[in-house]
């Protein structure tokens, strides 16, 4: 029999959720409303005329290769910073689960760099990968291995994934640590005296165990991804080279505040909007079920 | 004359109290900081101090993508600065926008203040000069592609330093023996397509885009595509296959691999003399940007970079009146003389310039006024004016993309430049229709 708490009346149920919906409606829902209705028009920059062209901005969009080239560059960009981010921030919250002594300076270490703004985070990996200074690519060169994001596409992206998914390990490592925290010692307890070993007792029970956090970070890390990410972009290749690392939101980002086009910009943000909406959806309904809470 | 001055300082004096009260305000917001935004403040501050009627109030706001944002959505919420500076890639923009902008040679007629448009380098006005002559905004920083030379480099690849590198078929061979000599970075550049194409295009004659490169019209399509252009390219592509030209990125990354004199050549503003005299622990001296011998009008006369200050529309009569009073004392010879020295940038009147080569400035700091000679040499052609295109700060990030291309091998210069031109004229298209 589940127990319910009820509140007698409307008026406090209203107020006390108030605020969440003045803020989902202000900054959620006002804008995403005006950035559909400015896809329709291409505007002038400074907002004196505007002039309705219907989906023009969408077909205008979607008849440029470069753009629809945005869409491979982008999934192969958000798989890589989702699993990049999450099994790293898995395999320390494991090993800094184990640890009986010193885990909460650990604990402090890791979670630092999510302390990093996402821009800082780029200038702080560009210049390791610098390809003159950098010490990591001076490393490489001795090694007799040629680093040159400037013009390699495949190493621009590999950089702008570590860079991007770096400070996101701090954030996932949090909830797995919580999350780890919370599997019942005695379960464990039963599995080691039954004779199973880390891995298998790591397998069976704890991973399953995980698996709303799990579930609930690949949403997440797939959302930033998407939306977050283009502050890294921005300072280390500016999308390039050619257009290798040049993904949605970068896109988005470029035209609208480096271009000002606002009409082609907004288009962009409803197009984001709609994958990212079908991706949430898809998640929730394949990969929920696999999840036990 | 002194008498004047002492008289002036007599009546600063008494009326300051009053006049302190009634001090307009004018709003300037700029790009710079640093050294430049240091020297910036002195100006307003000069000025501030030299008169009493208006206060001029300058704020920084960010780089000049950001500055010219921030004009933007203050100029929506209604908020605007009076004086807005705006680099040169956003001035067909700030062309477009009629309701925003108060053209300067109105601002400069309706204040009464000093000015005269025939005063100004006819090259560096230019860019910002409706196809009615009118001056529509007070030039401010700009500079020009030169080319800087790394002596000890030269020497130590058993090349004469004082080698004629005039043009690029004289480089092309330079580079062979630079190669040969040792060096793993003969060439370098800092902003490719400001140098390589739309420089490269005027100092040929040949145009970068059509109707004038912009200027008679918002129907101009791109003509980057054209022999001259690809020519080049193609040579550059060559020299980035055989290890001859290096590529460091989109912006001046390539300074800083001059500067610390691991390269020989590179082509770079005019405006970099600052930082190379103060880094550079090589001897070094500045040319003329290459040429290709017989092809177009070469040498014709190179375009400028940096930017101008604009005037915004929506303010009272009397804050004009201020604004115009700022922008005449800018362009005033001393101060501009004194921007010229400090900063590299060029002189933007005649006389400045003039002033400068009176001081001796150019006997003691060598090449500094190569830049200027290189941009008034010749009266400037259609081709040579300068450019107007909308969206082009998206456009040259396009040309970088396809540059890039030219530079990895993965494309011919004409494939990449016929690319660049389909994908840049679809934003002209766009921009058009914006501001139909």
């Amino acid at each position: 029999m589940e127990k319910r708490v009820t509140f007698r009346g409307w008026r406090l149920p209203l107020l006390l959720i108030a605020p969440q919906v003045v803020i989902s409606l202000v900054f959620f829902f006002y804008p995403a409303a005006q950035a559909i209705w400015q896809s329709f028009f291409i505007p002038d920059p400074f907002g004196l005329s505007s002039r309705f062209v219907g989906f023009g901005n969408f077909t205008f969009l979607f008849s440029d290769p470069f753009y629809r080239a945005a869409f491979g560059t982008t999934a192969v960009f958000s798989i890589l910073v989702t699993l990049c981010s999450m099994i790293p921030a898995l395999f320390l919250a494991v090993v800094a689960d184990r640890l009986i002594k010193g885990s909460g300076v650990y604990r402090t270490m890791l979670i630092w760099p999510y302390a990093v703004a996402p821009a800082v985070a780029g200038v702080l990996w560009l210049f390791m990968f610098n390809t003159r200074v950098g010490v990591v690519s001076w490393y490489l060169g001795t090694l007799g291995y040629d680093w040159n994001h400037v013009l390699n596409g495949g190493e621009a992206m590999g950089l702008v994934v570590v860079a991007s998914s770096w400070g996101r390990i701090s954030y996932n490592f949090l909830f797995f640590f919580a999350a780890l925290q919370a599997v019942p010692k005695s379960v464990i307890e039963a599995a080691a005296i039954d004779g199973a070993r880390f891995w298998r007792r790591f397998w069976t029970i704890v991973l399953p165990l995980l698996s709303p956090t799990t579930f609930f970070l690949l949403v997440v890390n797939v959302v930033y991804s998407f939306f977050e990410t283009f502050g890294v972009i921005h300072t280390i290749t500016g999308g390039g080279p050619q257009q290798s690392t040049t993904v949605l939101v970068y896109k988005v980002f470029a035209d609208g505040f480096v271009g000002q086009d606002l009409g082609s910009s907004s288009a962009q943000s409803v197009i984001l909007l709609f994958v990212v909406g079908l991706l949430t959806i898809i998640q929730f309904k394949f990969v929920e079920k696999r999840v036990h809470y | 004359m002194k008498k004047s001055i002492l008289g002036a300082l007599a009546a600063a004096t008494f009326l300051s109290p009053v006049a302190a009260m009634a001090e307009t305000e004018v709003q300037f917001w700029h790009a710079f900081t640093g050294r430049l935004g240091e020297l910036v403040k002195e100006q307003v501050a000069d000025f501030n101090a030299n008169q009493s009627d208006y206060k001029v109030v300058e704020s920084h706001k960010g780089n000049y993508s950001e500055t010219l944002n921030a004009g933007i959505a203050a100029f929506r919420a209604q908020e605007q600065p009076h004086i807005l500076m705006v680099f040169e890639v956003g001035t067909a923009t700030m062309m477009a926008a009629a309701g925003a902008i108060k053209p300067m040679h109105e601002v400069m007629a309706d204040s009464g203040a000093a000015f005269d448009p025939g005063a100004y380098i006819g090259s560096v006005k230019g860019y910002y000069t409706s196809t009615d002559g009118d001056m529509l905004s007070l030039p401010f920083n700009a500079s020009t592609p030169v080319l800087w030379v790394n002596r000890d480099a030269m020497q130590a690849a058993g090349i004469d330093p004082d080698t004629d590198l005039s043009t690029w078929q004289n480089v092309d061979a330079v580079l062979d023996q630079l190669k040969a000599g040792g060096e793993e970075c003969p060439l370098v550049t800092a902003w490719q397509s400001w140098i390589h194409l739309e420089n490269f295009s005027a100092y040929h004659d040949v145009p970068f885009a059509t109707k004038d490169n912009g200027f008679a019209g918002l129907d101009t399509e791109l003509a980057l595509n054209g022999p001259a252009q690809v020519a080049h390219l193609t040579a550059m592509g060559e020299w980035a296959k055989e290890g001859k030209f290096i590529y460091t990125g989109r912006r001046n990354e390539g300074g800083a691999n001059f500067r610390a004199g691991e390269c020989a050549l590179f082509t770079e503003s005019s405006a970099g003399y600052a930082g190379i005299k103060s880094e550079a622990e090589f001897a070094f001296d500045v040319r003329p940007l290459p040429y290709w011998e017989g092809v177009g009008n070469a040498p014709q006369n190179t375009i400028i970079g940096g930017a101008s200050l604009w005037v915004m529309e929506g303010h009272e009569a009397d804050e004009y009146k201020g604004a115009g009073e700022f922008l005449s004392f800018l362009s005033s010879s001393k101060i501009q003389a004194k921007w010229h020295q400090d900063t590299g940038y060029l002189p933007i009147t005649a006389e400045a310039g003039e002033a400068t080569r009176i001081a001796g400035f150019y006997e003691e700091n060598v090449g500094t006024d190569i830049a200027v000679i290189q941009m008034t040499a010749k009266e400037p052609t259609a081709n040579s004016k300068g450019l107007r295109l909308g969206s082009f700060d998206q456009i040259r990030g396009i040309i970088d993309e396809e540059l890039e291309g030219i530079w990895s091998g993965d494309k011919t210069a004409q494939e990449a430049m016929d690319s660049a031109k389909t994908r840049g004229d679809a934003l002209l298209r766009r921009f058009e229709a914006a501001n139909r």
